[in-house]
């Protein structure tokens, strides 16, 4: 790239004074307009960045949960003979400890742990830790808003969120176990109380924290896409939005769409459990005893919740990618290659993320010839992907690139995309799928393509808006040592992975030691186990940089630390409620203005100058 | 506080020659709350297609299904054979309810209080006789017929035949009961060695008013609804002697029919319901004068219509699958 660098010279707060516009704010505002309390502020808050860091600190609290279930279950496979009696205080009773003091792990509490792993990091962490953090924080500060549309119902959005992580925090402690059949919850382990130990109570807690947690998602999705619609700033044509605008208000829009079918399915799923009705349940026996239920259909539910769970995948990857294209392009000082096609293509993802979910049942039983029309679907997904992918890659070619802690995590989430990726077009044909479906082969691929790559997009996140959300810096050493350590261990925990799931280990048993088939497996075992260890106390690393840096980290001493061209950077550093104290900045340009005409960048609240093209529009 | 943020795109409102999609404006000239209730009723309606699904998945899944004509045929007064008569009734009584609601919006453009106050009110009166309705037809399925979400007691003859009267049914070689059952007297036909369970009783069959119907001919897929005997608390699953002299009997139907009808029209009345609570706060509010002084032409009326009129349309389709196909 040529050496950019003569920095533009611009008056912001003339220019926001003159080309922004007066919603007289204060005018009917003296001091503090929203009167807040304290209670107001910190927990009854209406301000959208407050409500972000409740849900990224809440997302923190969960994400340490499910881990450390995951550390659990990872001992117990990779060290099967070794004694967890040290466990004991923790897990109580699910700990049986023999004559010989060798402490075994109840097999029906390492399914609740899978269990309640899936659930919690899909949902709580990287549902509502991510796309609820990052929209609440960046669409009404990237779009020029004072707040969301409705602050009130976005207030209620993370209350229910709360109330949802509660219910199921309370599951974790009955006596009868939390649910323990899976995190798709399935019937007829979700549909029968009786039928293991964690489908009684525990799934009656399940369901009801899902339902509730549906109520947060629609409460936050309708807000999110019509802050997007409505509240732009003038002169924020939908060409010139951020594309984490773009994919969060996609996102939002996945959302309303998936969400409420999951809520049917559930509804459904409550008569079988509490009326004895058969929507997914026939002829069955349990304990030997034939039960009265007749005629549903178990499929269906399948159906129901894959029609949730499909764009559920893109729910969860959609805002990660757009927090990277945005680090990407800030910190390779580029704009980001081929804007249009970016937008184009999440509305492709988007669009194709509802009719591929019957790839996750093609072992269901579904009819062969169907199946071939879902995984054409599902390989065509590969072509906007990897549009996407090319799109990262040339952003970052020639790009004066700055490697520090966020824009590392940017360019692993990209490499973790291509591997996590490429096993996706694998899974995605029917046939293929016969020998790995339900196979760690599965595993490793949805963890790297969609649970480590979205962990990689929100630290992406974090590590760039933080000085935003706290006014300071974390740590970047430590970033940094979090980045390389994470970005290794990661690889070493899922990349054997695969070579198990070829060999057809399945996943969900709780050992292998007594399958001739898989016991050379067990080193490779340990040896996931031990990565999964390292990589769990580098994440408790990270989370003591930022609970450490929100009062002791380097103070952010200008407005716009990165050089960046969005809107949230011209807002002051302890913006109160209402992000701008006098006018709303308006807006001119696209937000990608790097290295153009010899400026390393051009915010855009820039005019533009006589004859100047907009990036955006071309 | 909402409104603060609204604001602004009101203010700048003026060039309606520019695009309306540069920013700072409303592209679909709605404000952010219509905007919001648009998104709820689209997210809404994702829930109920997912019912309508289940509903579809299931019914297609067995091969027979309740006759609408024959289980929708009673009238309030003690009229029977009135097929659809009275979901017809409930279903224009729901619609018209959508005129008065149109309109009050209506109204409230012409920030006419008075009238707002007397369609909504009529709004309200047709949510009420709406409900109203269906409670008196769950009654008479759940009560007079015995349906439940557990129990069809309606379903279709296979062959053509006759009820079996007395005489068929001893001259099969059955053997015949009379015992008291919750201080009543059942009478009923059991083959010798069978066991003496509800499903393995033979009877003379009545309709519900206790007239016998025992040698009336039947055609195959002719409906018929197993009679619930109210002071026995029993199905009489009656006998059939069909063209060809054997001996069968009436049993029951889909199960999954009483399960998915009680379940998709209760979820719609209770979105009925919830809509006439929010009616009523929202007269309330117009009566007290609140929207007077926000001279937005009642908006919350409109909304609240929004609302109203998608839960009519819902209604259309849910009219379609139970009570049509």
């Amino acid at each position: 790239m040529t050496n950019v660098s003569t920095p533009i010279q611009y008056d912001e707060e003339k220019l926001i004074k003159e080309q922004g516009f007066d919603d007289h704010f204060h005018d009917h505002h003296h001091g503090d307009k929203y009167k807040s309390n304290f209670i107001t502020t910190y927990i009854f808050s209406q301000d959208h960045k407050m409500i972000a860091k409740q849900f990224l600190i809440t997302g923190i609290f969960w994400a340490i949960i499910g881990a450390a279930m995951s550390i659990i279950f990872r001992l117990q496979l990779g060290f099967p003979e070794e004694s967890m009696a040290w466990l004991k205080p923790i897990l109580g009773k699910w700990i049986t400890i023999n004559d010989a003091g060798i402490g075994t792990l109840a097999p029906e509490f390492y399914y609740a742990l899978v269990t309640m792993h899936g659930t919690i990091l899909v949902f709580f962490v990287l549902t509502a830790g991510l796309s609820g953090t990052f929209s609440n924080l960046l669409i009404p500060l990237q779009v020029g808003a004072r707040d969301m549309a409705s602050p009130f119902l976005n207030m209620l959005s993370y209350w229910f969120f709360f109330l949802a992580g509660l219910v199921m925090f309370i599951s974790l402690f009955l006596s009868t176990g939390p649910f323990s059949g899976g995190w798709t919850a399935y019937p007829p382990l979700s549909a029968l109380p009786q039928a293991s130990s964690g489908s009684g109570a525990g799934m009656t807690l399940w369901i009801v924290s899902l339902v509730l947690f549906v109520v947060s998602v629609l409460l936050g999705g309708i807000n999110y896409v019509t802050t997007v619609l409505n509240l732009r700033t003038k002169g924020m044509t939908m060409w010139r939005l951020p594309l984490t605008i773009w994919a969060f208000f996609v996102t939002a829009i996945l959302g309303i769409l998936s969400f409420p079918v999951l809520a049917s399915a559930f509804f459904l799923v409550m008569c079988d459990r509490g009326l004895g009705t058969s929507f997914f349940i026939s002829e069955i026996f349990i304990g030997g005893q034939a039960l009265d239920n007749v005629g549903g259909s178990p499929i269906l539910y399948q159906h129901l919740f894959w029609f949730l769970g499909h764009p559920e995948v893109y729910i969860i990857i959609l805002p990660a990618m757009g927090l990277v294209s945005e680090v990407l392009s800030v910190h390779a000082r580029k704009p980001i290659f081929g804007y249009k096609a970016m937008v184009f293509s999440i509305l492709a993802i988007a669009f194709l993320s509802f009719i591929v979910w019957a790839h996750h049942m093609f072992m269901s039983g579904v009819n062969p010839f169907i199946s071939n029309f879902f995984v054409i679907f599902t390989l065509i997904i590969a072509v906007p992907s990897a549009v996407k992918v090319f799109n990262w890659i040339t952003t970052l070619y020639g790009g004066n690139i700055r490697f520090n802690s966020a824009m590392l995590f940017a360019i692993g989430f990209v490499s973790l995309f291509i591997s996590g990726g490429l096993t996706g077009i694998f899974l995605g044909n029917s046939a293929i799928d016969i020998q790995m479906h339900d196979t760690y082969f599965v595993v490793a691929h949805f963890h790297i393509v969609m649970g480590i790559a979205a962990f990689f997009g929100m630290f992406a996140g974090i590590y760039n808006w933080y000085p935003k959300m706290f006014g300071t810096f974390m740590n970047e050493t430590l970033g940094r040592i979090h980045f390389w350590g994470t970005m290794i261990g990661a690889y070493a925990i899922f990349w054997p992975m695969h070579y198990l799931g070829m060999a057809g280990v399945p996943r969900r048993y709780y050992r292998f030691d007594n399958f001739d088939a898989f016991s050379h497996f067990a080193d490779s075992n340990k040896f996931i186990t031990i990565a999964a260890i390292i990589v769990f106390a580098l994440q408790i690393l990270f989370v003591i940089n930022f609970f450490y840096s929100i009062k002791n980290g380097k103070k952010m001493t200008t407005k716009n630390p990165w050089g960046a061209n969005t809107l949230e950077w011209t807002t002051p550093i302890d913006a109160g409620h209402g992000n701008w104290p006098g006018n709303i900045p308006a807006v001119h340009r696209w937000a990608y203005d790097y290295g153009k005409d010899g400026h390393e960048f051009i915010p855009q609240i820039v005019p533009m100058r006589e004859g100047e093209k907009d990036g955006g529009d071309h | 506080m909402a409104l603060d943020t609204a604001t602004h795109t009101e203010v700048h409102d003026h060039h309606h020659d520019e695009d309306l999609w540069s920013g700072g404006k409303q592209p679909f000239k709605a404000s952010y709350g219509k905007l919001m209730m648009w998104y709820f009723l689209l997210s809404d309606a994702f829930t109920f297609a997912g019912f309508l699904i289940a509903y579809g998945a299931l019914r297609f899944s067995v091969p027979t299904w309740p006759v609408p004509d024959f289980v929708f045929s009673t009238f309030p007064g003690g009229y029977e054979n009135k097929p659809l008569f009275f979901v017809t009734f409930m279903t224009f009584v729901l619609l018209a309810s959508s005129y008065t609601m149109v309109r009050g919006v209506q109204e409230g453009h012409r920030e006419n209080k008075n009238g707002v106050i007397k369609w909504m009110f009529y709004t309200i009166i047709g949510g009420l006789m709406f409900l109203g309705c269906q409670a008196w037809e769950w009654n008479m399925l759940i009560g007079q017929e015995g349906m439940s979400v557990l129990t069809n007691p309606f379903s279709s003859h296979a062959e053509a035949g006759r009820y079996a009267t007395d005489d068929d049914l001893k001259g099969a070689g059955l053997e015949k009961q009379t015992v008291d059952v919750h201080g009543a007297k059942a009478t009923y036909y059991l083959q010798p060695g069978d066991l003496d369970i509800p499903e393995n009783r033979y009877f003379v069959k009545h309709d519900h008013h206790g007239h016998s119907k025992a040698g009336e001919a039947v055609e195959a897929d002719d409906p018929y609804l197993i009679t619930y005997n109210h002071s026995t608390h029993l199905y009489e699953h009656s006998g059939v002697v069909t063209a060809d002299g054997k001996l069968s009997k009436e049993t029951f139907g889909p199960k999954a029919f009483g399960a998915l009808f009680f379940f998709i029209t209760g979820f719609h009345g209770f979105h009925v319901f919830s809509g006439v609570v929010f009616l009523i706060v929202i007269l309330i509010n117009v009566a007290s004068g609140l929207y007077v002084e926000r001279r937005n032409g009642y908006e919350m009326v409109e909304k609240i219509g929004l609302y109203w009129h998608f839960v009519d349309l819902v209604w259309v389709f849910v009219f379609l699958v139970f009570y049509l196909l």
